[in-house]
């Protein structure tokens, strides 16, 4: 028997996904997380991209972002994302290379990919986290995420199977910055038709415009809850969102009485996002709503109730009627804006 | 048209209450539902049924208490139900509740379809539903929103994804995921409380579906909740209350003030 086993390190790998041949951003900050992990365990930092025509510029960018390692399959049927093909190719990684984290994006793609594998692999998988971080001693992933409708905060733990495997939030990090003097490894591997099969054909993608409003993606954000009153009243928060340049948001509660649509809402239900500039109008600030805020680097929040939540977590609190407040700030902003174009 | 729905019983968790010094749930008072989201994959299972005819089956694991959930997913218009229940389930997570779920539905067998709701609201991981397909080696479209059609071994189905929808074809059996938008599910009705009042639930223990008890609860789980705690919210920021007209022009001022600091206009 050959004995070239490989040394099995501690390796640490992340799941670098990409959407119609597109590297999506979510996978620099899989990186960032992955970086610290790979820092504290003293082990070199591993992605893995699955695709067809992958670019090279995108695999120079996962190493200059911090990969030591790029697995790339590239391959016609790896186009799109299809189940089967891609958990085989996963599962005969991680049983060829036994690296001891593996994490991907809490997306769509990596809350349905991810639990297919953990179960082949039968190790653990921690949904949605949002914090990730080695336990001194055991050296083993710490994973928080928030739980009962974000109302706590649970750490878990699995310590006798590996990969350890975890899904993160987009937007709950930052990416990792660029270095173009990085070098790493490039490694591409073949599979053959039994891994690469499907029972199930992509047929096509129906880009939605409505979705278009990507709060995820946005610098200032100006979202209601409960406290906007009626569908019809959305109007001002709508102008307040335009003049300022930025997207709508709304709170469960809202979307749930039909006043926005679903790509709206934030919150752990919904959307988590860090904006430069969140505004809350009428939104008392369930434990689940904050959940998907936190971050944002400005919070200002409006609400006729002096003891709501959200308070807590403003850095401006202004206690009052929205309804009278925003209609003035408009026109404040306007004239500001108007001012500001004739110097 | 033979249709597996697993669903969950939770707690009524939108108006939660949770104790601040411990950071638990105050569960007192708490009453028990079925999974919210699991109401629409009990709706659409029940719509097949009456275009194609066959059967619907609700499968449950939890306590005993969850024979409620079942019943009124009978009431709802589903034909049968087994709730899963046993102290050795007990302490399970996403790994051994998947493998418990498919080794009952593989007991139950000849399906050609399971449709779960995308996730329970109390844990909130939505990875029960893609485990199933994983142990049960099938075909699975998460978050789906439309069934667009059926044949005799396809189903073609819109999935919800970033940016828009993946339209897919997909072999049978099959396991779909599915989320609000799909249809709006409809209330129990007067003959199918009778009905479920009538019904006798069969509960099922490890035995029944030749599970292997070192898979099995706790001991099974491959994950570990270490610590539970209160989310600590911090910066508390200035606060202005507008009381009259004049403090209103006051907050206004504010707001603008601090928009202009920080560079956010």
């Amino acid at each position: 028997m050959m004995s070239m086993r490989r040394i099995k390190m501690a390796e640490v790998w992340t799941f670098a996904e990409q959407r119609h041949g597109m590297l999506s951003e979510v996978s620099f900050e899989l990186l960032n997380r992955g970086k610290k992990l790979a820092e504290k365990l003293n082990s070199p930092l591993t992605s893995v991209i699955l695709g067809y025509h992958i670019r090279k510029g995108d695999i120079d960018e996962l190493i200059s972002r911090g990969a030591d390692k790029v697995f790339v399959i590239d391959d016609k049927h790896l186009e799109n994302f299809l189940i089967e093909p891609y958990a085989r190719i996963l599962v005969s990684l991680l049983d060829e290379y036994n690296p001891h984290i593996f994490i991907a994006a809490a997306t769509t793609l990596g809350r349905t990919l991810m639990p297919y594998v953990a179960i082949r692999k039968k190790t653990g998988l921690t949904a949605d986290c949002t914090v990730l971080d080695i336990e001194e001693g055991t050296n083993n992933l710490l994973q928080t995420r928030p739980a009962i409708g974000g109302n706590i905060l649970a750490t878990i733990k699995t310590s006798n199977t590996r990969p350890q495997m975890a899904t993160v939030r987009p937007h709950s990090t930052k990416p990792a910055l660029p270095d173009r003097n990085r070098k790493g490894e490039v490694i591409y591997k073949e599979y053959d038709d039994e891994i690469l099969k499907s029972r199930t054909k992509f047929i096509k993608f129906i880009k939605d415009e409505s979705q278009q409003v990507t709060v995820q993606d946005a610098k200032i954000i100006v979202s209601a809850g409960r406290g906007i009153g009626k569908k019809e009243k959305f109007k001002i928060i709508d102008e307040l969102a335009e003049i300022l340049g930025g997207a709508v948001g709304a709170s469960r509660d809202v979307v749930d009485r039909g006043w926005k649509t679903y790509p709206h809402q934030i919150g752990l239900s919904g959307k988590t996002v860090s904006p430069l500039l969140y505004i809350a109008n009428g939104i008392s600030g369930s434990v689940q709503h904050i959940a998907g805020i936190q971050t944002s680097e400005n919070i200002i929040a409006i609400n006729k109730d002096p003891d709501a939540q959200i308070f807590k977590l403003a850095d401006l609190s202004i206690v009052g009627d929205l309804h009278e407040i925003v209609p003035l700030l408009i026109e404040r902003i306007k004239e500001y804006k108007a001012r500001e174009a004739k110097r | 048209m033979k249709i597996i729905v697993p669903i969950k019983q939770v707690p009524e968790t939108s108006n939660v209450k949770m104790d601040e010094e411990t950071g638990t749930m105050i569960r007192e008072g708490v009453e028990s539902i079925i999974n919210p989201l699991d109401l629409y994959a009990i709706e659409e299972a029940i719509r097949l049924k009456e275009q194609f005819c066959g059967e619907v089956t609700v499968i449950s694991m939890g306590p005993g208490k969850a024979i409620e959930a079942i019943k009124e997913a009978i009431a709802m218009g589903c034909d049968n139900g087994i709730l899963l229940s046993d102290k050795k389930f007990a302490g399970s997570d996403t790994w051994v509740t998947s493998y418990v779920l498919s080794q009952c539905i593989k007991k139950i067998g000849n399906f050609d379809l399971i449709l779960c709701g995308e996730r329970a609201t109390d844990g909130d991981t939505a990875q029960v539903g893609p485990g199933i397909a994983s142990f049960l080696n099938l075909p699975l479209s998460t978050f789906t929103s439309e069934i667009d059609r059926i044949e005799k071994d396809s189903i073609q189905v819109k999935r919800l994804v970033e940016g828009g929808y993946e339209l897919l074809d997909m072999k049978l059996p099959a396991v779909l995921t599915l989320i609000k938008e799909i249809n709006n599910p409809r209330l129990p009705t007067l003959k199918g409380k009778l009905k479920a009042k009538e019904i006798k639930i069969p509960i099922w223990g490890p035995k029944n579906i030749d599970a292997q008890d070192e898979c099995l609860g706790l001991k099974g789980s491959p994950t570990r909740v270490v610590k539970i705690f209160a989310q600590k919210i911090s910066r508390e920021g200035e606060k202005f209350i507008a009381k009259d007209e004049d403090d209103l022009n006051k907050a206004i001022d504010k707001i603008m003030d601090y928009l202009i600091l920080k560079g956010l206009i």
